[in-house]
């Protein structure tokens, strides 16, 4: 059988068809920048990091089918300048205040921030003021932090069958909801054991008692860059599903 | 060195942890004061910025009115104007009072504060007034760089100042970017 390549950055990169450019990627150790990308979920396309041109337009890396003869730039000062943009709109949309968060160090957003060199906000800030809920005995939710990549909504629906969670409102109203008739989370089956619990890439989704576990040092991007953890992360999951 | 670099730095909204670690060069200042001289600054008795400064490091967000304006007088007089640490940056922690309405701030403090006696919230005109909220120096007054860090580490200071002294575009190395 023949096989197929695309090419990333000039570099010839093998596909099998029906899957998306990411997972080709991903498959072939080229790392593309995302958030609300995670291989154990279906991909959703909101956080617009993995944006790659692709036969010179622009095309989310984690939705575009591979296809022959695609030609896409990945690497490139253009793209991570977009991706920089993007990386400073999410971080003035909330309260990602990292010397006061427990997720500092193991966060993907703040490790993007290092990765794609963001070493300011730029923008206007939002100072956004959304409730904190602590209802819940063992997890908590502080929504100043959430990027809305709804991993744990595809998580909780998908894999915990519980549905607990879910976006709400509209343009900038647009706000994670819990599914309760209080909207409190301990009024749900929510519980730590839940995937939803551990998929959150930021602050948003805390387990309770467990801050600052870790010493400086040890956390997850301490001494690597979040090129190299997704790789890991990534392969081992696409991995498992062709084993 | 006969035209030394001019170097003022001051704390706005900030705790003073980053003018810590800018002395956490240790006796690497010895080396920087040969090309370097401090200019206004908290480490030096100059009360107002020279008509010409080289690199002016700010420290904190901006609370109160007096921040602006010192801000402001930075901003007139430095050449290289560089926000120092997560306050400069974003607000930093100090920015967590913007879930709160001043008046409930001033009130908790200096009204229903535990302790509190003849409580009453400070007004004499000598006091400069608090922003409602907190504000990261960028969306005041332009800003050529800044070193991220709750504090920026002792080697991001010395990356940056001797790379400006040596002529070259500062640049910091991945390991000593951090948020936190």
């Amino acid at each position: 059988m023949k096989p197929y390549h695309i090419s990333i950055d000039g570099q010839a990169v093998p596909y099998q068809p029906g899957q998306t450019l990411m997972e080709a990627a991903t498959a072939a150790g080229v790392y593309i920048p995302h958030l609300c990308h995670n291989p154990e979920f279906k991909p959703h396309g909101s956080c617009k990091l993995c944006t790659v041109k692709v036969n010179g337009r622009s095309a989310s890396a984690c939705t575009l089918p591979a296809g022959e003869g695609q030609e896409v730039q990945n690497n490139t000062p253009e793209l991570n300048a977009t991706r920089r943009a993007i990386t400073r709109m999410l971080f003035v949309e909330g309260n990602h205040i990292c010397p006061g968060c427990e997720k500092t160090g193991n966060c993907q957003l703040q490790a993007v921030g290092y990765f794609v060199g963001m070493l300011d906000t730029h923008y206007p800030h939002f100072f956004p003021t959304r409730r904190v809920d602590a209802s819940h005995p063992d997890v908590m939710l502080d929504l100043d932090r959430c990027i809305l990549c709804e991993l744990c909504v595809r998580a909780s629906r998908d894999v915990d069958g519980k549905n607990v969670f879910g976006l709400a409102g509209r343009g900038l109203q647009t706000r994670l909801v819990v599914n309760s008739a209080s909207g409190l989370l301990k009024d749900t089956a929510f519980s730590v054991g839940d995937k939803a619990a551990q998929v959150c890439p930021v602050g948003a989704i805390l387990v309770k008692r467990k801050g600052y576990e870790v010493p400086i040092g040890e956390r997850v991007f301490d001494h690597h860059n979040i090129g190299e953890v997704s790789l890991e992360h990534d392969q081992a999951v696409l991995g498992a599903d062709h084993g | 060195m006969a035209n030394k670099l001019k170097v003022a730095t001051t704390s706005l909204a900030g705790c003073f942890g980053c003018h810590m670690s800018l002395l956490d060069i240790d006796e690497r200042l010895l080396d920087l004061c040969e090309v370097a001289e401090f200019d206004r600054s908290p480490l030096t008795d100059i009360k107002h910025c020279s008509e010409t400064v080289d690199i002016g490091l700010i420290e904190g967000g901006l609370c109160n009115a007096e921040n602006v304006h010192t801000l402001r007088e930075f901003r007139k007089h430095c050449r290289i104007l560089v926000g120092v640490g997560a306050c400069a940056l974003n607000g930093g922690i100090p920015a967590l009072r913007n879930h709160i309405p001043l008046q409930e701030c001033l009130e908790e403090a200096y009204l229903h504060g535990v302790g509190v006696e003849d409580a009453q919230v400070p007004n004499d005109p000598e006091l400069p007034l608090l922003l409602s909220k907190v504000h990261p120096i960028h969306e005041v007054v332009k800003v050529d760089y800044f070193l991220p860090g709750c504090p920026p580490s002792a080697d991001v200071f010395w990356k940056f100042l001797t790379d400006v002294a040596a002529g070259k575009e500062p640049e910091l190395p991945y390991e000593l970017v951090h948020y936190d």
